[in-house]
């Protein structure tokens, strides 16, 4: 960047075309920082585990995709298959439940009055600061005094909690579902209640879509509290599983190839969610990023 | 987040206030009585499913990490309750910051931010500037491929970066090799750097989308203003278009600053690989040590209080910070 407007001084024309390469050489490195490592995953994942050590990763000799597939869902009893299935059910249904709840309070906030409503939204926006290592311990505890620990449960109720939700759901609140609307279906007569679920709910839809999003992606990441509250490897979500069988690979080197296929399909479903729904968060985000 | 609110609160200020609201609806006061309690039964519904779960999952247990560290276990190990656990003051307190290798966890993630963020912001600001030059060819390919690794979890992309930095499984140290450099991307000066770049790799594109997302905000005709004004497009892109933006700058270091101070999912993936690496290596990794392993609850409590009040004074003295500095700013008008 610096060096073309160093040279953009001189004459008009040719700096012009200079500072255009440059640009473009920088936003194609950058690229290419970002493409390499994940086109780095898939061509591994087509190599057995002695190709693997060869470090010759552009050859297309040993392939043997459909090997490491068929091993991967094999490995340990099929516990792959149930991790991922872990995963989508921890996910999709807590990013689900999660958007709605935090939606709806978001409306709230951003369509009623009352006392104190400022400060309480304060808390809520704090509470994105506070890190996870300082509510694991007491989760567990709490967990552990409930008989939760070690089950579903204990991993999906923690998950529904989105502060920043709540943030996005006010913001998206003011800007997509205008007060007249409301009005007018109160005039229609209808409760308040009703004017939320018939009628704003439905203006809300790109917003939801994207907290939907944004809780999809934190949940599928998790790893911190299914390592506490979990020990039984059938309860595990894809990320737990995959840093366990890591580290049984360096022991036995036969988990590699499965540990790099694993991590190529624990990719897919958020390329996915994002790739579909790339029209909704894409105008979430601005929403969040302008305001 | 903190950041946040004072940046969006005059809008949330400007926006039409409610008052006008109920002119149609009720014109009799009885009327409007009923209205205003059938209004807020209803906002007490919408509101009670995350505030139960804001209690449950998340006020409750900040409460207990509080309560926790002002006690211990007298005879540690042998589990929870409170007819074993007795009042110990300060006592976990004292420990925790006199304990070297907390001390040393906080150096590193001091050492950590000060490498990370600065990297992040200015990489995904000058990449988002870039963009919307508007010179850029397949724009819309290269945001989508920068944003790639945001779909990629945490611990698998510490997986792959842990792959590239492995002797024998890496081609970046294949050709490095090659060309007779030898770096040992896991040894004691470079394990930092390496996580500092798992992170800037997973991170960078969601960040340049948010900047670019306003900076298409930005409104044109202060951009041909600036044209006209003879300023070219680096001068433009740097004292136009920068400025325009730094809400969504601050809140960029904001989120950035609070993650990286959890720092954990990196580490613990590395250390399964390298000795470089101990157990107790950030703070995050310290309180779960403490909890989990050695299971001195009081100690973890009182750590993971620590952090969160390190938290709290860093995103405080940011948010203060760049109040005053736009506040000087405008003065300066």
């Amino acid at each position: 960047m610096s060096t073309s407007t160093a040279s953009r001084t001189a004459s008009p024309l040719r700096p012009r075309l200079l500072g255009r390469s440059v640009v473009n050489l920088v936003v194609g490195v950058s690229v290419l920082y970002t493409l390499l490592p994940v086109l780095w995953l898939v061509l591994a994942s087509t190599k057995n585990r002695d190709a693997l050590f060869s470090s010759n990763v552009l050859s297309l000799t040993d392939f043997s995709f459909v090997r490491n597939l068929t091993d991967l869902f094999a490995m340990d009893g099929g516990l792959y298959g149930r991790w991922y299935g872990n995963s989508l059910l921890y996910a999709v249904l807590g990013a689900a439940l999660g958007a709605l709840v935090s939606i709806a309070c978001g409306y709230a906030f951003d369509k009623y009055r009352f006392a104190h409503k400022e400060k309480l939204f304060g808390l809520v926006l704090a509470a994105v600061m506070v890190p996870q290592t300082v509510l694991a311990l007491p989760l567990y505890l709490m967990a552990s005094a409930a008989g939760l620990v070690n089950t579903f449960w204990a991993v999906f109720i923690p998950v529904l909690f989105n502060p920043f939700g709540v943030y996005l759901g006010r913001i998206f609140s003011q800007g997509y579902v205008p007060d007249e609307v409301l009005e007018a279906a109160r005039m229609d007569g209808a409760g308040e209640l009703a004017a939320y679920f018939r009628v704003a709910l439905r203006m809300l839809g790109p917003g939801l879509v994207t907290v939907f999003l944004f809780q999809l992606t934190a949940i599928w990441n998790n790893f911190f509290l299914p390592m506490v509250m979990l020990s039984d490897q059938d309860l595990y979500p894809v990320s737990l599983g995959l840093y366990s069988w890591n580290s049984s690979a360096s022991v036995s080197p036969e988990y590699y190839p499965v540990v790099i296929m694993g991590s190529l399909l624990a990719v897919v479903p958020l390329i996915l969610a994002f790739a579909l729904l790339q029209r909704f968060w894409r105008s979430g985000l601005t929403a969040g990023a302008v305001k | 987040m903190t950041s946040a609110t004072p940046v969006s609160a005059p809008a949330e200020t400007t926006a039409p206030p409610a008052p006008e609201r109920h002119v149609g609806a009720a014109p009799a006061p009885a009327g409007r009585g009923s209205a205003r309690r059938r209004e807020l039964g209803a906002c007490g519904v919408l509101m009670t499913p995350f505030f139960v779960l804001m209690v449950t999952v998340f006020l409750i247990p900040v409460a207990t990490a509080v309560r926790l560290s002002f006690f211990s276990d007298d005879q540690p190990g042998l589990g929870f309750g409170p007819e074993r656990t007795v009042f110990a003051g300060l006592r976990n307190y004292t420990a925790v910051v006199t304990d070297p290798t907390f001390l040393g966890g906080l150096g590193i993630v001091a050492l950590y931010c000060l490498i990370y963020i600065p990297l992040m912001v200015a990489g995904a600001l000058a990449l988002a500037l870039l963009l919307d030059s508007g010179v850029v060819r397949l724009r819309g390919t290269a945001q989508l491929a920068l944003f790639l690794p945001h779909a990629v979890p945490g611990i698998i992309a510490a997986l792959i970066w842990l792959y590239l930095y492995t002797p024998g499984i890496s081609p970046v140290i294949e050709v490095l090799g090659k060309a007779d450099i030898t770096v040992d991307f896991l040894g004691v000066h470079t394990v930092l750097p390496s996580i500092v770049n798992i992170a800037l790799w997973s991170n960078l594109g969601y960040n340049m989308v948010v900047f670019y997302a306003a900076l298409q905000a930005v409104p044109r005709e202060v951009i041909e203003a600036s044209v006209v004004d003879g300023a070219g497009p680096v001068r433009t892109a740097l004292q136009v278009k920068a400025p325009l933006v730094r809400s969504s700058i601050v809140m960029v270091a904001m989120f950035t600053l609070i993650f990286a101070l959890q720092l954990f999912t990196e580490p613990m993936l590395l250390s399964q690989s390298t000795p470089m690496i101990n157990s107790r290596f950030s703070p995050s990794m310290y309180i779960y040590d403490a909890a989990f392993t050695r299971n001195n609850y009081g100690l973890a409590a009182a750590a993971s209080v620590v952090l969160l009040l390190c938290t709290v004074a860093l995103s405080y003295g940011v948010t203060r910070w760049t109040n005053r500095a736009a506040a000087a700013e405008e003065g300066a008008r």
